[in-house]
């Protein structure tokens, strides 16, 4: 909200200058900025007033007037604006003017005509954007009175950022009571006398729920002029706090908006029945708003309706069919007090924001109705003439008086700090809040009705520390009070998985949360996805069910910048749908790409393969690895050959393996990525460790060859060697495969390690020969599998 | 005889300095002290000798037979001495090469803010806890004091998913809620001390917005607890996260959770700038959780990290942190 500095003095004028005003108002909780009221003043124009034009003798566009302006003498001058017509009043810029942007005036021959000066636009003096013609100036505007001094533009403009439970300050009079607290010093209040009745013209106004509508005012105002013309210290008034002028009926009421608070609306009498009514919409009704859009209301908005349907969104906007217009003689003109909860719905679910639903949402004063309508008359009838007929007045009328107890002992403790009583009760006195002693340093505080935000003591203590300054309140040390916790040495926490992930070579990344559905789809296509409602792009249209979805786009990001080998992760939350219900999974996601190493002179170059991967994943299974176990399986995403679920007992709790080339190819993709996922929750905890007894014997080793089929495992071959081995085989080791046409087709040779050692005693000879003899039976008995000789 | 000592001496000096290497002093020494050498040899006239000569030439052959041992263990110690340099010489690798294998990668700044973040709370006695980021409205707005109608709801535009059942949090407060409730559903009274960091989502993205973000939460549930210790606890947070004394100016402001409320600001440079919102409680959210407002109070606060790593990193534009560019990543590892 923007308002005039000149415009919040008439209502209360500190000692203080506008930048000491505005300090005092930001650490009292109003936040603003300070604008000049033009950004640019000219210098040595003033009224004008066109007393000939004529056409320009050598140009069809030109006129040459004569101005009378405040000299004594008439000045020619050349113009070139549409508008230019004898009687009118315009800025006329003299003979040694500056107007904004630089351009001096001086005496000037136009297509032959000498011309002395300038008549001037809004835009030339920097008062509008844009504008057509000259600027039209009141008609009894005194020739000769400098403009700067006729428009008031020795002024600042207030731009104020009202938090929304501050309703009651989105008015002049509303800044000026804060002005006045935080200042000490007294409001004016300009006289204000009922405007005299003279008809009994009326319309009846009923209201269908007093909750909706706790007060409605309005009266009839006929006979007026249609030709009245808005004055010029109003329309620079609503200028500078950015509200167009319309026309004067309009911009009286948002005048008295702007300067009491209240919201104003004016119905064309003649085009609305002779009664109406407050009520809520029923389904399907239509409303043709001023702004020309059509509201289907469906959620029981609150209506202006007369007998024909609705005529306006009430607190929001009003009706095309029944608004004032320039031939507008007889007004219905409405103040009423709408419940908060009444209009914010209307005002959203349409999209419609107005000056008006802004106030109602935030609170208007429900005492302040009578008063607003009576200050809108004044101006109405000082203005555009008319005929004033009786208020109607349905409702509560006053609002009721609302108390709060505040206990000084609260006060202090929330606080942490001691405000003495009498300064509590200077400050509060200040706001308009009277406070009665009550027993028990308890007080009763009595709030005006315009604090609609004050209902609770909580509300008023923070009143008091916002006037007595939060600076002046003592930072108060910390003492312990706490039982620390106890955490749990077996539990990891995911920074440790993110710092050993880094410390292998790995990035982390941090992804949005909502992902591009397409590639969702073809990553984890089984999952239920949950889509938002309100996406901000196609592409960020469902919540990530993989971590993956969001990993891809940051390969392909930095590729694009010629990044090509990557290790990139992420820690973060997964979601979907499982039987109807959200489920939150925090997954740890990892994508591998380009070679296995940096570039570098001492390590031959090969691509990154599944086994870097694996080892890389084995590594982050932590202390807890030989928990797991890796089983080649089928995920649609990935290449069946080359990829493992992971599990953990009989908990499957994540996947490995290489992108599946066909995925590749649907998302044109430049590379096969290797990727990993696992299910955090589910790896986290590792065991407290618990070491066993160590050998002091030596150990013995044998090797063997074996030659397998392609399809026996290496897991296949180690279970079955740790089964044979028995107690003697202390550990056994895959330490070489080998493969050549020699062996025969689909056949490998495995080399294995086996390790044979005791707690107590030097195993013999014969013991780790028959061991491993053991061992070369079983391979070859449970698994088809021949010892190379 | 003596001269003959002396020549053999003198050959011997020769011989020795002439070795070229070990082997060939190796040679030299058999020849001179093996058991057929020359001075073995000349050790053989003792026998042919009496009384005060033996003993005389005796003393002299030894002499000369130290003499010369002494030279073959200097020129051995030399020889060695030289070829160990010589395989030094040949060993000498260019230590200047880039050592061999991965890199070490690096953690996201926002994680490395709030670690941070963690850590410096952690030691003040607040302990990290989490919670879901698809809510329920209670827990994002109603339990907080925003009921339906209120205007600070079109404060955040919010995500919605399940036609309007559930919605992305629009903020780390929740997590309070979930937290005392779950205290008091525990039996559990305050005090409650806890920070709650998380993504945060919002319709917006624009060059200082991005549709999801990153907070932390505060809160901190007590007898008496006070806008004071609100204002000590924050301030020792900022000068800490910082590392200089920041100088922090509270002025009133608005959430609905909290009453009464503040933006923290902080000089930087000539202006003062924003860092966070905080409060005390508000005894609405205290009865939407069931914590007894009368017996309790508490503050709570939420500050932005990516604008913490944005003041602190001197990073300009927020969309450096999703973009993910490697380039800009390896900069804070």
């Amino acid at each position: 909200m923007k308002l005039s500095e000149n415009w919040l003095r008439e209502w209360v004028n500190p000692a203080a200058t506008i930048q000491e005003i505005a300090d005092r108002l930001v650490m009292g909780g109003l936040e603003l900025e300070i604008e000049p009221a033009v950004t640019e003043p000219a210098v040595g124009v003033v009224v004008g007033r066109i007393t000939k034009a004529e056409r320009h003798p050598q140009a069809d566009r030109l006129q040459v007037c004569e101005v009378d302006a405040g000299e004594g003498r008439l000045l020619q001058i050349v113009c070139g604006a549409p508008n230019a017509r004898v009687g009118i009043n315009v800025p006329c810029a003299l003979v040694g003017a500056k107007l904004p942007g630089g351009l001096a005036i001086t005496e000037a021959k136009l297509r032959g005509v000498e011309s002395f000066g300038m008549l001037c636009s809004a835009k030339e003096l920097a008062l509008s954007e844009k504008s057509e013609g000259l600027l039209e100036l009141d008609p009894d505007a005194k020739p000769g009175e400098p403009i700067e001094q006729y428009l008031d533009l020795k002024d600042n403009v207030l731009n104020l950022e009202i938090t929304p439970n501050r309703g009651d300050c989105l008015s002049v009079l509303g800044l000026a009571r804060d002005v006045s607290a935080l200042f000490g010093v007294q409001i004016k209040r300009p006289n204000l006398p009922p405007a005299v009745v003279v008809g009994h013209q009326q319309v009846r106004v009923e209201i269908e729920d007093l909750a909706d509508c706790p007060t409605y005012t309005g009266r009839v105002i006929s006979k007026l002029n249609p030709k009245a013309r808005t004055p010029d210290w109003m329309r620079e008034r609503l200028r500078r706090s950015g509200i167009r002028c319309i026309q004067p009926i309009v911009d009286i009421t948002n005048y008295v908006m702007l300067e009491l608070g209240q919201p104003l609306h004016a119905f064309d009498a003649d085009k609305i029945g002779s009664s109406i009514r407050v009520r809520r919409a029923q389904a399907g009704e239509m409303v043709k708003l001023l702004n020309e859009q059509t509201v289907t209301c469906q959620h029981r908005e609150l209506l202006i309706s007369d007998d024909q349907g609705g005529i306006a969104l009430a607190g929001v906007m009003g009706g095309s069919d029944s608004g004032v217009g320039d031939a507008t003689t007889r007004i219905f003109l409405e103040s009423a007090s709408f419940a908060p909860t009444a209009i914010a719905g209307s005002g959203r679910r349409h999209k419609l924001f107005s000056d008006a639903s802004y106030r109602f949402e935030r609170g208007v004063d429900p005492g302040l109705q009578r008063t607003a309508l009576e200050r809108a008359t004044q101006l109405i009838t000082q203005i555009c003439g008319g005929e004033v007929h009786p208020i109607s007045q349905v409702g509560r009328g006053t609002p009721d008086v609302v108390t709060i107890n505040l206990r000084h002992a609260r006060l202090n403790q929330v606080i942490g700090h001691e405000i003495a009583a009498k300064e509590v009760e200077t400050l509060l006195a200040r706001l308009g809040i009277g406070l009665r002693n009550e027993i028990g340093n308890v007080w009763l505080a009595k709030i005006p009705s315009y604090r609609c935000d004050l209902r609770i003591e909580a509300d008023l203590i923070e009143e008091v520390a916002r006037l007595y300054g939060y600076d002046r309140i003592p930072a108060k040390p910390y003492l312990a009070a706490l039982a620390p916790s106890r955490p749990q040495e077996g539990r990891r926490s995911a920074m440790q998985a993110r710092d050993l992930l880094v410390s292998r070579g790995w990035q982390e990344t941090v992804t949005l949360a909502f992902v591009e559905p397409r590639i969702q789809k073809l990553l984890n296509p089984q999952a239920s996805d949950i889509v938002l409602d309100n996406p901000i792009a196609d592409h960020l249209a469902v919540m990530r069910t993989t971590l993956w979805a969001g990993l891809i786009p940051v390969w392909l990001y930095n590729r694009q910048r010629q990044i090509n080998r990557l290790r990139l992760f992420e820690v973060g939350v997964c979601f979907e749908l499982i039987e109807g219900q959200v489920r939150e999974t925090q997954s740890i996601a990892g994508l591998a790409v380009g070679k296995a190493l940096p570039e570098q002179w001492g390590s031959a170059e090969r691509p990154v393969d599944f086994y870097d991967l694996k080892g890389d994943v084995t590594a982050l299974l932590g202390p807890a690895a030989a928990d797991f176990r890796f089983e080649p399986a089928v995920h649609p995403a990935l290449h069946p050959g080359r990829s493992a679920r992971i599990y953990r007992g009989a908990q499957a709790v994540g996947w490995i393996g290489e992108l599946h080339p066909q995925v590749i190819q649907t998302l044109d993709l430049p590379d096969a990525p290797l990727l990993f996922e696992l299910d955090w929750a589910a790896i986290r905890d590792v065991r407290v460790p618990a070491p066993q007894a160590i050998s002091e014997f030596p150990s013995s080793r044998r090797d063997l060859a074996v030659l397998a089929p392609e399809a026996i495992t290496a897991d296949a071959l180690l279970a079955c060697i740790r089964k044979a081995g028995g107690e003697l085989l202390s550990k056994a080791l895959v330490f070489d495969i080998y493969r050549d046409a020699s062996l025969g087709d689909a056949c490998k040779s495995v080399a294995l390690g086996l390790i044979f050692n005791n707690y107590s005693r030097t195993l013999t000879l014969e013991e780790v020969d028959s061991a491993t003899a053991a061992v070369t039976q079983a391979l070859a008995r449970e698994l088809g599998v021949s010892i190379r000789q | 005889m003596s001269d003959q000592l002396e020549l053999l001496q003198q050959q011997a000096s020769a011989e020795i300095a002439a070795a070229a290497d070990t082997r060939a002093l190796e040679q030299v020494r058999v020849d001179l002290l093996g058991k057929k050498g020359r001075v073995t040899e000349q050790l053989k006239h003792l026998g042919t000798l009496q009384g005060y000569e033996r003993k005389a030439f005796g003393e002299r052959v030894n002499k000369v037979k130290e003499a010369i041992i002494a030279a073959i263990e200097a020129r051995d110690a030399t020889l060695a001495n030289a070829q160990l340099q010589q395989r030094l010489a040949a060993e000498t690798i260019d230590v200047t090469l880039p050592g061999r294998g991965d890199q070490v990668g690096g953690l996201h700044p926002i994680t490395r803010t709030i670690q941070r973040i963690s850590q410096l709370f952690g030691e003040l006695g607040f302990e990290t806890v989490e919670g879901p980021e698809i809510e329920d409205d209670f827990h994002n707005f109603g339990a907080l004091n925003i009921p339906e109608a209120h205007p600070a709801r079109a404060m955040q535009d919010t995500f919605y998913v399940m036609n309007g059942a559930r919605l992305l949090r629009t903020h780390t407060s929740p997590v309070q809620i979930r937290t005392m409730q779950g205290r008091v559903a525990a039996g559990k009274q305050p005090p409650i001390r806890i920070i709650c960091p998380g993504r945060v989502y919002r319709v917006d993205s624009d060059r200082t917005h991005s549709p999801m973000f990153h907070q932390v939460e505060g809160l901190y549930v007590a007898e008496k607890v006070s806008m004071a210790d609100l204002k000590y606890d924050l301030q020792t947070f900022l000068s800490r996260f910082f590392e200089r004394d920041v100088e922090a100016l509270f002025r009133p402001s608005y959430f609905p959770f909290v009453e009464p409320g503040a933006d923290v600001h902080m000089r930087w440079g000539d202006r003062w700038l924003e860092l966070l919102g905080c409060g005390i409680v508000h005894p609405k959210v205290f009865e939407a959780v069931g914590i007894d407002p009368e017996r309790y109070s508490g503050y709570a606060f939420g500050m932005g990290v990516e604008r913490m790593a944005m003041l602190r990193y001197g990073v300009d534009d927020l969309r450096l942190f999703f973009n993910n560019d490697l380039r800009f990543l390896e900069q804070f590892r």
